[in-house]
């Protein structure tokens, strides 16, 4: 496929970024219920679909319960579907979460990431994203607003492609991409992108003439099997991801991989995070270099499946590794990124020494001087785990 | 086929069932405790068991008396509760 379609550069937030990608994706059905900071992407989708843009069904429904319930349903009878939530929201989504996956019914959700309550915090953390980890999803994080936009097309493609049916997320951090504008390309039809995106071809979809079963009883004999089936399928789903972020980064001329390094090769000390602070950590390392510091940083554009292989084979011959996580799993370890890190990296038989880092909690900035007490902390003690930036420690 | 392949590999994805018919597989007959037996002298052909068995396991015979299917009843009591002439008695499984 050759870059032949034409885009525009224009300025959006991350919100309305993902509103356009779905109007792009000629959704048929929307199914939302309105939480900050997601509700822009569903206030302009209803525009869309009443001003007659977007010829969709958007069900306004009662509760992020039946948001899901109503987008699994639409899901199975064969329609393209999205809908959007965060935090709270998606903490009541919790047991349709598995369901949709369970099912392989292939929805995208945008998820505007923000701090679980209590207190209640309206602003970025990355609890809600992950709460959905185990339940069988595909995720995707989001640096960008553009990245926001991109990872929104490619969920569909990756989501309703035969090989894997599985429901995605596509994470952006709250206010900071949600509700910022940036300058991003965006294609001008759904026409154009329909040649990357074409109509959903469903599998196994619902059809009174050839009635099947969803969601029977499965117990001690068959739950197992079935489960198993589930995660080797989810497993199986990174090369075909890996196949689409080509085809897309072809067609858009943007190029988008599971795991995104900067420096990372003759690195002493590399950084391990998700979402926007990669943006703020790519101008640190930067200016390190420029002070003769050995560092570098990874990012994953793709979180769930996690890509393993990528991930070690970037950091096998790093001698300090600082994992970020934006939430904290009570009473563990560490993080959430920081247990799958090094799980990964005990399979693999390397062991740096690897430092976690809680930051940026409920909105709390990521600023240069606390990614400068970070680089500190993680080269010269051997403490494993920080909360960056609190008053206290 | 009459049952589900045993692999995880084999089976349909999602875990639904894209065949019918496939409850005729499980032979709930074996879950039996108790098992009815109609007594046809009692019997008024008011087939009000035939319409309440949840199994379909009450079977209609051509003059409206009725016969049990014990491969699939569960042996729940129900026909002999809605008889009204008390035709069904439940017989312990096994016994005396």
């Amino acid at each position: 496929m050759s870059v032949t379609v034409r885009q525009v550069r224009t300025g959006l937030n991350g919100d309305e970024a993902v509103a356009y990608a779905v109007l792009h994706a000629d959704v048929d059905v929307i199914s939302a219920y309105p939480i900050t900071p997601q509700t822009i992407i569903v206030e302009r989708l209803s525009e869309f679909v009443y001003n007659g843009e977007l010829d969709a069904e958007f069900i306004p429904v009662e509760s992020e319960h039946s948001a899901l319930s109503a987008a699994l349903g639409a899901s199975l009878a064969g329609a393209r579907v999205f809908t959007a939530t965060a935090s709270q929201g998606l903490a009541l989504m919790y047991e349709i979460l598995y369901i949709v996956s369970s099912l392989r019914a292939p929805v995208v959700m945008a998820l505007g990431n923000r701090a679980f309550s209590a207190p209640i915090n309206i602003h970025c953390s990355h609890d809600d994203a992950y709460a959905a980890r185990d339940a069988g999803w595909i995720q995707f994080f989001a640096e960008t607003v553009q990245e926001a936009y991109d990872l929104t097309l490619i969920a569909f493609r990756v989501s309703e492609d035969e090989r894997v049916l599985f429901p995605s997320i596509v994470n952006l951090d709250g206010f900071i991409l949600t509700h910022s504008i940036e300058p991003l390309h965006v294609f001008s039809s759904k026409d154009d992108v329909s040649k990357f995106l074409p109509e959903r071809d469903p599998v196994n979809a619902i059809d009174p003439d050839n009635p099947i079963t969803y969601g029977p009883l499965a117990l001690q004999n068959y739950y197992m099997e079935i489960k198993r089936q589930q995660a080797e399928a989810l497993f199986n789903s990174k090369k075909i991801i890996d196949e689409v972020f080509d085809e897309y980064s072809e067609f858009s001329g943007r190029r988008y991989v599971p795991v995104k390094k900067l420096f990372v090769d003759d690195a002493e000390t590399v950084f391990v995070l998700l979402g926007s602070t990669a943006g703020t950590m790519r101008h640190m390392v930067r200016k390190w270099r420029r002070e003769g510091k050995k560092v570098g940083v990874v990012s994953l554009t793709l979180y769930r499946p996690f890509p393993e292989k990528e991930f070690v084979e970037s950091v096998k011959d790093v001698e300090n590794l600082v994992v970020m996580d934006r939430s904290f799993s009570y009473g563990s370890p560490g993080g959430q990124l920081y247990m799958d890190v090094s799980a990964a990296l005990i399979r693999a038989g390397v062991s740096p020494r690897v430092l976690n880092v809680i930051y940026g909690l409920g909105g709390r900035d990521f600023t240069p001087d606390l990614a400068e007490k970070a680089l500190e902390v993680a080269t010269s003690t051997d403490v494993p785990l920080i909360w960056l930036g609190v008053r206290g420690d | 086929m009459d049952r589900w392949p045993s692999k995880w590999m084999d089976l349909p994805i999602g875990g639904v069932i894209n065949i019918p018919g496939t409850s005729t597989w499980v032979k709930t007959g074996t879950w039996r405790s108790h098992r009815p037996v109609v007594d046809l002298d009692k019997c008024i052909k008011c087939l009000m068991c035939w319409v309440s068995c949840p199994d379909n396991s009450i079977i209609r015979l051509d003059d409206d008396y009725v016969d049990v299917d014990y491969t699939y009843c569960k042996g729940c009591g129900i026909c002999a509760n809605v008889c009204p002439t008390k035709a069904i008695d439940m017989i312990e499984e096994g016994g005396r």
